[in-house]
């Protein structure tokens, strides 16, 4: 299946026929590189096959980090974004969790994580394998956050890794880039953070309560979908929100 | 009273001293503060600079040297001048220093903006001039520095020009702030005030000052009359619109014959636009210019300048030409577009012939039939020299937290008498204690309840009791991010064009700055109009827009076209005065006059104390307009509001549109038969109550509402100011304020920045106020008439339902939608069977 070329009617057919519900509703069934994966409206990636659980920059203590600098930003956002994956792993019941990198939003942020969070995230890994993928703001997890770290995992035809690389990356998922689509309605601009897939590899969204949206149009994106041809999965309140590439608006 | 140099000086300049030149004399030696109000002509620069001129002028009137804690120096200084802008800073500076030259007194005079060199700046700080020429935000900045007591200790006046526009902002409320630490340096300071006529002089005399011991009032006799008219074009007047297309033709004979014209519209679209259909017209080739805000810095000052020479035949402008300076000699104003305002028509006429002794010369141009009844109120309250300028509504918390943070970089303050301080500067004089301290505890460390910034907090309470900044850093962070006017961000627009390749050019002329959300709508190939050519826009890279010149003569993206400024309450009044009295009816043009009767015919006139309600079907739907003339925003808010209502009571409402004038809103249930059956009455669905919870509910999700946040936020230094051009570089950096607000919001609710932030958006973007009072002046006085069809009072804003984003459908009911019309154009008839098979 990999690399193979899917026309955007079938892959229309089979998504909107694939709308899934139970414990995730209006999330959407997407196949990349062959594996059936689970894009949820929260920004959450389930690979039920594996039941594996994936979060890409959840960016922890983002709030902190900025306050040492001066700008107080509201000191919830560790405990929003965990309350946020805790609602996942409780519902899904993951037998492994992968943290996709920039899981802490600077290097001393696992030491700076309130005892309670720690707390939090101590039952959210009871039981389970949790993986720390390094990334560029935590290229080294420190301070006593338990899972394990990694630069990369496999799994299957899968590969997890924080930052996409360029051209061919078949079977790659990656996050870093923090996708935001954009699309026009009856003069209307929304703008949603979205998954963005050509079917042989996807870019997540990021996950974190503070973290905002890079276009999906602008430049950083375009080396990864070289002939500019991708669909944009947009995490709608209710539901994921599927559009092709030319569907949306932006530079 | 005035020495004899001076006396010689106006002989020679064959002037006589005006009455309230001298009366500003008379009150400077009796130290007394003064508020002047004068028309624009009538030499009051001249008159607020006098009294510092003799004082200067005088042998002991100016102390020479210091001796200070810090060593021997020149005296601080003596007056201080604050324009709200800046090329208007410039402009007096000039203007000022011609009779010092003239009569040869030894007097100092420089600028200080933010296009000051950091050499002279730093210059300044050491040896400061007698009079210096500053805005409001430089006067936050001198006052946060650790030299501003030498610098102000000698300060004996303090002129304030244009009071009348920076009172009613957060600029004022920062100004005001630094008025109140300016006395503390300056105890014996005086105030000059110079101000356009408006409504309440008394409160700006308390302004001023205070509300105990207000300023002097010196009132400057008004010129000639102005010369008012309404250009009532031959053409059919639009039902409905903004731009008034069809009376260009008669705008260009009437500017044909002035020596030269100012074109004021309200919004830049409009001003894009007019530039160009009056080029279309310009068979005489006449030196038309185009001026509004976004365009590059150095094209507005060619123009300028062009129209100093009296090298432009008109000028076609937004606000940016409202105050200040006065660019040539201008005899007409053309005033196209509903003017929202009597006195703001009346600073816009006044900006035409600025001599005393001949009358202003203005023409109104009204753009559709309800605004005909604008202009003409407009026209009678003008003629009347009827006021409307809003009130001085009570300072902001998000600018007091500014001033807290600046105040601590000047040096440690105790939290009693900054306090006291506070309290006496006019906007912030109801303040109470509780809530100024919950802004020092913002400061501090952000005033959460869950107190985790301890160890970062940036100003700290000492031992002594005095709060002191913990680190010099952040005093270099709050000058960076000081001042109260938050631009949307922008990207420069830069002018390229295609290679032989076909290829977009990266280099070009730039063009000026557009918001960023507004090209980040745009698609490759979508063309729009700006710098008064139709453009196609081709893509963002960096900080720039790249666009390239689109032969095509109307742009397929039409610029929101609403005005900044809503109906003044008074002008609707007076427009529901016209209307309600078919007398008047005979001073507007025919067609206006013909449609109100049939108005009255088909459907009915309201008296002016009452609300009209209409309903009809339509096209399968059900339609209930009502006409409130209250101002879009206010509209907005009550369409809002009377939705959720309507939801409640499953009258299924679908949308609505709000004009200026009226609000429409339509449903899938009758609501004529709802209303007919006493299932629902209107006297329930326009209840003030729907002011509690409603709004609450309402307020919390609106985005609206994280719009107003997110400059609170920036202002009061919860995150920090993007310059334009500034690198997009660390967008993990970069913040999403709409994201800080939803957390905010559900973790505390009742934090000092969302408190600010109601308050802010209440009197703002969603005019609380006036539906309040609307909803009050109407209880009791609905009347509804049940229609089979539409009728003519509603025409314009139903015409508006097909051209407008439907304003009550949520984002996600759109995304679905265009979600399913990808669908269909990818899959054709086979979507709907498909879909029901998916069922």
């Amino acid at each position: 299946m990999t690399g193979q070329a899917v026309s955007v009617q079938a892959r229309f057919e089979a998504e909107a026929m694939n709308r899934a519900c139970g414990p995730l509703p209006g999330s959407l069934k997407v196949s990349v590189a062959g594996a059936d994966l689970v894009f949820t409206r929260e920004a959450a990636l389930w690979w039920p096959e594996e039941a594996t659980l994936v979060v890409s920059d959840l960016h922890l203590e983002k709030g902190s980090a900025h306050a040492a600098r001066g700008l107080f930003l509201p000191p919830y956002d560790t405990t929003a974004t965990l309350r946020g994956v805790g609602a996942l792993v409780h519902a899904l019941g993951p037998r492994r969790v992968i943290s996709l990198g920039d899981s802490f939003h600077d290097a001393d942020g696992g030491a700076r994580l309130p005892e309670p969070a720690r707390e939090t995230l101590r039952g959210l890994q009871a039981g389970r394998d949790w993986i720390w993928i390094a990334g560029n703001h935590d290229p080294v997890i420190d301070g006593d956050v338990g899972g394990d770290a990694s630069l990369e995992v496999s799994i299957g035809t899968l590969t997890f890794r924080h930052e996409p690389r360029d051209g061919e990356a078949a079977g790659e998922v990656a996050g870093h880039l923090h996708p935001a689509a954009r699309v026009r309605v009856r003069g209307r601009s929304i703008r949603k953070p979205a998954f963005i897939t050509d079917g042989t590899r996807l870019v997540m969204p990021a996950f974190g309560a503070f973290t905002g949206g890079l276009d999906v149009k602008s430049a950083p994106f375009a080396p990864l979908f070289p002939n500019g041809r991708f669909h944009a999965y947009l995490c709608g309140e209710d539901r994921l929100y599927a559009f092709p590439s030319r569907a949306l608006s932006g530079g | 009273m005035l020495p004899d140099r001076f006396v010689a000086w106006f002989a020679m300049r064959g002037w006589q001293p005006r009455p309230h030149q001298l009366a500003l004399l008379d009150h400077a030696r009796r130290q007394r503060s003064t508020l002047l109000i004068a028309p624009t002509g009538a030499g009051k620069t001249l008159a607020g600079f006098l009294p510092s001129l003799v004082a200067l002028s005088e042998p002991g009137g100016r102390r020479q040297m210091r001796i200070t804690g810090r060593g021997v120096r020149r005296r601080g200084i003596h007056t201080l001048y604050i324009s709200p802008l800046k090329a208007l800073a410039v402009d007096v500076a000039r203007n000022v220093e011609k009779p010092i030259a003239e009569m040869g007194l030894d007097i100092r005079v420089e600028t200080r903006t933010g296009d000051t060199s950091t050499h002279k700046r730093q210059r300044q700080k050491i040896d400061p001039p007698d009079i210096l020429m500053t805005t409001p935000e430089q006067v936050a900045l001198l006052i946060s520095g650790a030299e501003a007591e030498d610098l102000f200790a000698d300060l004996d006046t303090i002129v304030l020009d244009e009071l009348h526009a920076l009172v009613t902002s957060k600029r004022g409320d920062l100004l005001a702030l630094g008025l109140a630490r300016l006395r503390r340096l300056a105890p014996h300071v005086r105030l000059v005030g110079l101000s356009a006529t408006v409504a309440n002089p008394g409160e700006l005399a308390g302004w001023l000052t205070s509300a105990e011991s207000p300023a002097e009032i010196v009132t400057a006799s008004g010129g000639a009359r102005p010369d008012l008219g309404l250009l009532i074009s031959d053409a059919r007047i639009p039902w409905a619109g903004h731009m008034a297309g069809f009376a260009m033709a008669d705008v260009y004979t009437a500017l044909k014959s002035a020596r030269m014209a100012l074109v004021f519209v309200n919004t830049r679209a409009q001003a894009e636009f007019t530039f160009q259909e009056l080029w279309r017209l310009n068979e005489d080739t006449l030196p038309i210019a185009l001026h509004h805000g976004s365009l590059d810095a150095g094209q507005r000052r060619k123009v300028e300048a062009a129209m100093a020479d009296g090298r432009l035949k008109a000028v076609v402008c937004t606000s940016t030409l409202d105050l200040g300076i006065d660019w040539g000699d201008v005899d007409l104003v053309i005033q196209i577009g509903a003017p929202k305002g009597a006195s703001r028509l009346a600073q816009r006429i006044g900006r035409a012939n600025h001599r005393l002794d001949e009358p202003s010369r203005a023409l109104l141009v009204p753009a559709s039939r309800f605004e005909v009844m604008e202009c003409r109120a407009a026209v009678d309250a003008a003629n009347e020299g009827h006021q409307d300028t809003p009130p001085i509504r009570a300072g902001s918390l998000d600018v007091l937290a500014q001033h807290v943070l600046g105040m601590a970089c000047a040096g440690p303050f105790r939290a009693d008498e900054l306090f006291a301080e506070v309290r006496s500067a006019w906007p912030y004089r109801d303040l109470d204690r509780e809530r100024f301290d919950r802004v020092v505890d913002f400061v501090a460390t952000g005033g959460y309840a869950l107190k985790s910034y301890e160890r970062f907090a940036k100003i700290r309470l000492a031992a002594d009791g005095t709060w002191r900044l913990s680190h010099p850093r952040f005093a270099q962070q709050y000058r960076l991010n000081i001042g109260t006017i938050i631009e949307m961000p922008m990207l420069n627009v830069v002018l390229t064009s295609r290679n032989k390749l076909g290829r977009v050019g990266v280099s070009g002329r730039r063009l000026g700055q557009i918001e960023e959300y507004f090209l980040e709508t745009l698609s490759a190939g979508d063309t729009f109009r700006f710098a008064g050519e139709v453009l196609r826009f081709e893509t963002i890279r960096d900080s720039e827009a790249l666009v390239t010149r689109a032969h095509d003569p109307d742009p397929k993206v039409p610029a929101y076209a609403g005005g900044k400024f809503p109906l003044s309450t008074y002008l609707a009044e007076r427009v529901r005065a016209i209307l309600a009295d078919p007398a008047q009816w005979r001073a507007l043009p025919d067609q206006v006059a013909e449609w109100l009767a049939i108005q009255r015919e088909v459907s009915l006139i309201p008296r002016a104390d009452q609300l009209l309600v209409e309903t009809f079907p339509r096209a399968n739907r059900w339609y209930m307009v009502c006409y409130p003339f209250e101002g879009r925003l206010a509209h907005q808010t009550l369409g809002m509001l009377l939705t959720r209502r309507m939801e409640r009571l499953k009258l299924k409402p679908m949308g609505f549109v709000a004009s200026e004038y009226a609000l429409g809103i339509w449903l899938g249930a009758d609501i004529g038969a709802s209303l007919r059956f006493g299932r629902t009455s209107l006297d329930a669905l326009f209840d003030e109550d729907m002011l509690g919870d409603d709004l609450e509910a309402w307020m919390a999700e609106s985005h609206l509402l994280k719009r107003t946040f997110r400059n609170c936020a920036v202002i009061a230094g919860l995150i920090e100011r993007r310059y334009p051009g500034q690198e997009k570089s660390g967008r993990q950096v970069t913040v999403s304020t709409d994201l800080v607000y939803d957390v905010l919001r559900s973790h505390e609710p009742d934090h000092i920045l969302l408190q600010a932030t109601w308050a802010d958006a209440s009197a703002g973007l969603l005019d609380i106020g006036r539906l309040a009072a609307m909803l009050k002046r109407v209880r009791g006085r609905i009347v509804y008439k049940p229609l089979e069809r539409i009728s003519p009072l509603a025409v314009p804003v139903m015409l508006e339902v097909d051209r407008q984003p439907v304003a009550g459908a949520t984002h996600e009911a759109l995304l679905g939608e265009a979600e399913d019309e990808i669908i269909r154009e990818a899959m054709g008839d086979r979507a709907s069977r498909f879909r029901a098979g998916a069922l």
